[in-house]
């Protein structure tokens, strides 16, 4: 499945995604494969996402989370 | 003397890196800038216990060295260039793995790097466990914990700091030095600017992203025993206040509630400021206007110098308390959170949700707030946002409105309380951001550019703002200020001053002119030297260019006089006012009446007619809400977009808005 369809509160682990498309911060903030991510919050109007990831809550846009596999736990 | 240590702080953002220099340095920093860019530099110097100087520079806070900003592309390139003594890497405790990452990068430049782990107060209470000794073993370096809220630790980081000769240059992750370095200083251009050969920029977006996730899995094994979270004792604090604060009701309320106060604080408290500082620059040019002899040297510092420094100072209570405003919401991190409320919405209108920033500032100053538009990772998002900013509504336009609401909205209240004068005040505002919105809106529609549309952003930890840390940002934002926009100001002034004090021959000789045509009539001296006065400014330089633009300006319902006073605003738009009360004043000294009763009794010089009748005020209001009569403006706008292009599209642009509505509102109203 997509990062974009988690349910707040459900945890995931980051699979995959291009490279080419994913900001280089999103990595360094912890996005990387084999991470955990939970979804904490979606903004009133369906974006941006809230997520919990390697201890570190980072704020991305729907479009991106769309970009990114990830299986849920 | 020996000669003084030369160390610079770097760390992930929101680490208490800003408060550790604040804390080291004290009142011994000054801000200035990298050579060739406009990124703000912050150097300090204190001493160690042995009566060392300590030189220290802090860098601007990033992720990485592989930079996605200008802001952040200057640490790396410091770091690249300058070999400083000691690096002071500043890290937090609660997210230890994260910050590694910039460190072993740090250390892979063969540079002595020092780690303090910050917020160490927070090790405790989160179920937090370290094993010093070992990661000082594995990351080949000394490590001092530090916590910047409690003040403790700072005495263990100055004894490190001057111990810095026994640190290790050895690398930690990279096998070589110098084949990191140079693989460092080939790609990381690419991060924040457009390489003309994509085939090459994704090469190295490729290079960049496998060696990142590499040296994470590094990290993550020499954290692995050595650092420890038990996630049980973890109070979730800060979800629940997200809960609130972020709410799908309940959050904006909150916001427009924190706003609301923002613009009481920025008017209200104010005031009595404002007014000191007016009166006592007034006061100032009176007493050396006496003081001096008589001549254009006078004229010049009493009439173009102190009033020019005096449309300065009057900027800065309202500065100083936006800044306050801003950075208590940043310092609590409370601003990550209404960039995450906003972003859909401003979305909708082209912009992005860390715009909000900036068209909230502007609402004090817009160079400021253009300033600010720099953390906005989208070019397209950016540039749009620095292209509308000025349409919200400056203090500079204050004056201008009330003074023009007071002569056409009568002074009434409707149902019983609200005054209508205010009200109208407020639809000025409403009609800033609508201008803005809308603009935006349009202009996101036609500038073609390839929108990233990127945005990733940190939710930092909600923290107690720092009374300290608030005092220096504050500080140096309003010297940055009078500094940046004083410089333009200031000198526009001076050329205006210079304009409407000398002219042709007719102006040289005004006095003969004006003793000719009354050479048969008695005159009181007073009426005969207003007569002179009145003369001079029709015949200045300035008031043959108001004359020369008054056929394009009559449409609009205005005389040569406004448009005297539509230029000099071109320093700041306040100027409209004093430039006005000159010209009238000069004309009729005998009467004592304020700046108001002279406009509402000024009468066109042809047709004998009323000058400020409502269609005037009308067009005017709309003409002073939408004109980019800011000479600082444009400077700063040029400055951050780096192009002419923008910048006199954007002037034009707003400039023939500006016409069309005022000419719209003066057909509609007269």
């Amino acid at each position: 499945m997509l990062l974009s369809q988690l349910k707040k509160g459900e945890k995931a682990v980051i699979k995959n995604f291009d490279i080419q498309l994913i900001p280089l911060k999103f990595i360094e903030l912890g996005g990387l494969p084999e991470n955990l991510v939970e979804l904490v919050q979606v903004a009133p109007l369906g974006c941006p996402m809230h997520f919990i990831i390697n201890d570190t809550r980072i704020v991305i846009r729907k479009e991106m989370a769309k970009l990114i596999e990830v299986e849920k736990l | 003397m020996s000669t003084p240590l030369h160390t610079v702080l770097a760390g992930n953002p929101n680490t208490g890196k800003t408060s550790l220099f604040n804390i080291l340095t004290g009142l011994h920093q000054k801000t200035g800038n990298y050579p060739g860019i406009t990124v703000d530099k912050k150097q300090g110097t204190f001493h160690l216990e042995n009566g060392q100087k300590v030189n220290i520079i802090d860098l601007p806070g990033t992720y990485s060295l592989n930079p996605t900003s200008i802001d952040e592309s200057v640490a790396t390139k410091y770091l690249l260039e300058k070999n400083p003594d000691l690096v002071i890497v500043v890290t937090e405790a609660e997210n230890l793995k994260r910050n590694l990452l910039l460190f072993t990068q740090i250390k892979d430049l063969g540079l002595r790097a020092l780690l303090v782990i910050n917020m160490s107060d927070r090790i405790e209470p989160k179920g937090i466990s370290i094993n010093i000794e070992d990661l000082e073993k594995k990351l080949e370096t000394k490590i001092v914990l530090t916590s910047t809220r409690k003040n403790t630790g700072i005495s263990d980081l100055k004894n490190a700091i001057s111990d810095y000769e026994s640190l290790s240059e050895k690398a930690v992750y990279a096998e070589d030095i110098s084949s990191y370095k140079k693989w460092l200083s080939e790609t990381y251009g690419a991060g924040f600017i457009e390489i003309s050969d994509q085939k090459k920029q994704s090469q190295i977006k490729k290079e960049q992203h496998q060696e990142t996730v590499q040296r994470y899995q590094f990290v993550k094994s020499v954290l692995t025993d050595n650092y420890t979270i038990d996630k049980s004792k973890a109070t979730n604090f800060d979800s629940k206040l997200d809960r609130v604060l972020t709410h799908k009701f309940l959050g904006y309320f909150i916001f427009f509630g924190i706003l609301l106060l923002m613009f009481q604080a920025i008017f209200a408290w104010s005031e009595p400021f404002m007014n000191f500082i007016d009166e006592g620059f007034s006061g100032l040019s009176e007493f050396i206007a006496g003081l001096m002899p008589e001549g254009k040297l006078n004229d010049l510092i009493s009439q173009g110098i102190i009033p020019g420094i005096g449309g300065i100072v009057i900027f800065i209570p309202q500065i100083a308390i936006l800044f306050t405003f801003i950075a208590i919401l940043e310092e609590t991190g409370y601003m990550s959170r209404v960039v995450f409320l906003m972003d859909k919405i401003m979305r909708k209108f082209g912009l992005s949700g860390k715009s909000v920033v900036p068209l909230i500032s502007g609402n004090a100053c817009a160079i400021p707030a253009i300033m600010a538009t720099r953390n906005i990772e989208d070019w397209k998002e950016r540039l749009i946002t620095i292209l509308v900013t000025p349409f919200t509504v400056c203090s500079a336009r204050l004056p201008v409105y009330i003074i023009l609401i007071a002569l056409i909205v009568p002074e009434q209240t409707v149902f019983g309380f609200i005054n209508i004068q205010a009200l109208a005040l407020l639809g000025m505002y409403l009609l800033g951001i609508a201008f803005a919105l809308i603009s935006s809106m349009i202009l996101s529609k036609i500038i073609k550019m390839k929108n990233k549309s990127y945005f990733v952003i940190e939710m930092p930890s909600y923290k107690m703002p720092l009374f300290k840390n608030v005092f220096y940002i504050v500080l140096e934002k309003t010297k940055a200020f009078v500094f940046n926009a004083g410089k333009i100001i200031l000198a526009v002034s001076i050329v205006l001053w210079f304009l409407a004090s000398h002219g042709g021959k007719t102006f040289e000789n005004a006095e003969e002119i004006i003793s000719s045509k009354y050479q048969n009539t008695e005159i009181s001296e007073e009426k005969f030297q207003a007569e002179i006065a009145s003369f001079q400014i029709e015949n200045s330089y300035i008031g043959m260019m108001g004359k020369t633009i008054e056929p394009v300006i009559k449409p609009l319902g205005y005389d040569w006089k406004i448009g005297i006073a539509i230029i000099t605003s071109f320093a700041a738009r306040e100027v409209f006012v004093g430039t006005l009360a000159t010209i009238y004043s000069v004309e009729d000294p005998e009467d004592e009446g304020t700046i108001k009763s002279r406009m509402e009794a000024a009468t066109f010089t042809d047709t004998g007619e009323k000058v400020f009748t409502l269609g005037t005020g009308v067009s005017l209001l709309l003409f002073y809400a939408i004109a980019l009569q800011c000479a600082a403006t444009v400077a700063i706008v040029r400055r951050e977009t780096n192009s002419w292009k923008w910048t006199i599209i954007q002037l034009i642009g707003m400039g023939v808005l500006a016409y069309l509505f005022a000419f719209l509102g003066y057909t509609l109203f007269k």
